[in-house]
């Protein structure tokens, strides 16, 4: 039976369990950062010498880490490109620009338990030789940006933080930034930008390779909130038995925010991969299914970008037989192991581990105009194909969920997505405004015809008897 | 026009600007401790954060047209931001809004904010607001609420002085 597996959020929902430094030091707050700190440069066979900060390094790539924040690349890769030789200083930024629909995670963490973001912070600077960081946290979360400002002024208080951090001779500082209610702060390159005091337009990769040149063109690590927590459970568990929590290649745990229509919205903490879709959705102890007499029509799997997942749809997802040969498994998309491999695999991604449940009383073109709406809102404007084409959408969808649809609708609005991913856009916006687009016209076809045909014939009639037009009530 | 600034707003932007070696970067925070005692950012204000960050006035100008929770008018004494997006329009925010635009005499259907003659409230649909697992949810200020009924809404708007 799938179980809640609580590592970051082991804490947080205690009864009496506050942000405070005191609590978080009783629950063996710090601890990590101390034993890091401790650690000795090692004798390696060929006679040279590693030190602390390439042990953790090497011990973060031995844990597996994926990035939580949606793209699931692997933190210890991502670490390892950072110019260490440019004799530029290295930055890293905590990216809690939590915004995709969907996702409210870093909430609970940054609300509940700061300690332990900084402690990871704390752990990661030190790893990479870092002495100046950020927390980025989006401006519509003005309390947990007093709760970390708060935080940071106590591991100060205790020399977490500043010069010289508990005798070691290794200097930190910390600040937050706040950002001001704008979705692409949480594109990395985006977010580098807003935080030099500019406007959030992503940077073109290559040659803006954060890890290269980031903030104020120097090596920087951009790593999600709850990426960072898990650094510090590495360094006090070991990368090796970080490594045995989840599933091969999707190892630790993930904390999953279900909403939409369950009985039981919320987040939920499990080992990667061992629970379902379905678990997740059904299991009492996680969604505890839909409402009464209602049946699933569909699931957006990871944050409002990723591609929808329609009921009743079935993969082929590659599984080891007996005798260790892969195979093909024709397997539901409620049985997918929720991680991020099979997701992918099923054409989708587990992003930023949200998940949207829409059950049969759901419109779905309603659905998607409510999201294109979110994108055309947050498109930053610089590149032509996303600006127009997620505007261009959005209209379209409007129009239809207004009574005012067409037959052609449906091929129109992927004609129009089609044309905007695949690099012809800066950042990964273009993929994200595309894929709903693509995969809810795509997989639901005959409702979109069918409210077009339905909306051309109601107008026919219209005009045929003209005292009968109405104006539509909200059409914009 | 001249801007004055307040002793303690000039102690905090004086603040912010040592947490980065490069002055311009401080400009997002300095707008938002200027928003806070003001309501809003006025061209005296862009003027004097450009001249305190040695900067030319359109670079803090372009920031301020492009990021929505800055505001280049005065706004409600309360601004009621209702989330929009997905989760939070299939728990009712839909529906939620139209109650608070009903109950304060503002049109639900015009888009952007929208203020009373009386300058008490603000209200407009934002994106979303990081807690689709409560929808639907909203802020009044910085305050922060979730699973808004139409009474909680009621009451929340009671509790503005």
């Amino acid at each position: 039976m799938p179980q809640e597996y609580k590592l970051i959020l082991k804490h947080a929902d205690e009864p009496g369990y506050t942000p405070d430094i005191d609590c978080y030091l009783r629950h063996g707050g710090y601890e990590g950062l101390k034993k890091a700190l401790a650690i000795q440069p090692k004798d390696l066979p060929d006679g040279k010498k590693m030190s602390p900060q390439e042990q953790i390094r090497e011990d973060v790539k031995v844990s597996g880490l994926r990035g939580r924040g949606g793209a699931g690349f692997s933190c210890g890769l991502k670490w390892s490109f950072v110019d260490r030789r440019s004799g530029k200083p290295i930055y890293l930024i905590c990216n809690a620009d939590e915004s995709e629909p969907g996702t409210f995670k870093d909430r609970q963490i940054m609300h509940k338990d700061p300690h332990q973001l900084i402690e990871g912070m704390i752990i990661s600077c030190f790893a990479n030789d870092v002495h100046l960081a950020y927390i980025y946290i989006r401006g519509e979360m003005p309390e947990g940006a007093k709760i970390l400002i708060k935080a940071l002024a106590e591991a100060r208080a205790k020399n977490f933080l500043g010069k010289n951090i508990l005798g070691t001779g290794y200097d930190l500082e910390m600040y937050v930034h706040r950002g001001a209610g704008a979705y692409i702060c949480g594109e990395e390159t985006g977010l580098i930008e807003s935080l030099e005091g500019k406007r959030p337009y992503p940077r073109i990769k290559p040659p803006y390779f954060p890890a290269v040149l980031g903030l104020w063109m120097c090596p920087t690590i951009v790593n999600n909130v709850e990426t960072l927590c898990n650094v510090k459970h590495i360094v006090e568990m070991g990368g090796a038995n970080f490594a045995k929590l989840g599933t091969p290649n999707n190892t630790g745990t993930r904390i999953v925010s279900l909403s939409g229509q369950v009985k039981r919205p919320g987040y939920y903490e499990i080992e990667v991969g061992k629970a379902t879709l379905g678990e997740l959705i059904n299991d009492p102890k996680f969604g505890g299914g839909l409402r009464d007499g209602r049946k699933l029509k569909a699931i957006i799997p990871g944050g409002s970008s990723s591609k929808v997942l329609k009921a009743g749809e079935k993969f082929k997802l590659k599984k080891k037989d007996a005798e260790g040969r892969e195979v093909l498994v024709e397997t539901d998309m409620l049985d997918l192991p929720y991680d991020f491999d099979s997701l992918a695999q099923a054409g989708t991604m587990s992003g930023s581990s949200a998940i949207i449940v829409m059950d049969d009383s759901v419109d779905i073109v309603e659905t998607l105009a409510n999201l294109s709406e979110f994108y055309a809102h947050e498109s930053c404007g610089q590149c032509t194909p996303c600006r127009e084409g997620a505007l261009w959408m959005n209209k379209a969808l409007q129009r239809m969920a207004h009574g005012q649809g067409r037959a052609g609708d449906a091929d129109y609005l992927v004609k129009i997505a089609d044309n905007i991913p695949g690099g012809r856009t800066i950042c990964a916006f273009g993929e994200a405004c595309s894929w709903p687009v693509q995969s809810f016209v795509g997989k639901f076809k005959d409702e979109f015809v069918a409210k077009g045909v339905a909306d051309e014939a109601r107008r026919a009639k219209e005009v045929a008897a003209p005292g009968e037009i109405k104006q539509l009530a909200g059409a914009h | 026009m001249s801007f004055t600034v307040p002793a303690n707003l000039a102690a905090e932007v004086d603040e912010l600007i040592t947490h980065y070696p490069v002055k311009r970067a401080a400009s997002l925070m300095v707008l938002h401790a200027i928003q806070e005692q003001f309501g809003w950012i006025s061209p005296e204000a862009v003027e004097w954060t450009a001249a305190k960050l040695e900067l030319p006035p359109i670079n803090i100008l372009e920031i301020l047209t492009f990021y929505p929770m800055l505001r280049q008018q005065p706004m409600g004494k309360y601004q009621i931001k209702v989330c929009r997006t997905l989760s939070c329009a299939l728990g009712g925010a839909y529906e939620l809004h139209h109650h608070f635009c009903a109950k304060l005499g503002l049109d639900a259907h015009k888009h952007g904010p929208q203020t009373t003659a009386d300058g008490k409230f603000t209200v407009e649909f934002v994106e979303c607001l990081a807690s689709c697992g409560t929808a639907p949810v909203m802020m009044c200020n910085d305050a922060f609420y979730e699973g808004v009924s139409h009474k909680k809404a009621d009451d929340i708007v009671a509790g503005c002085p």
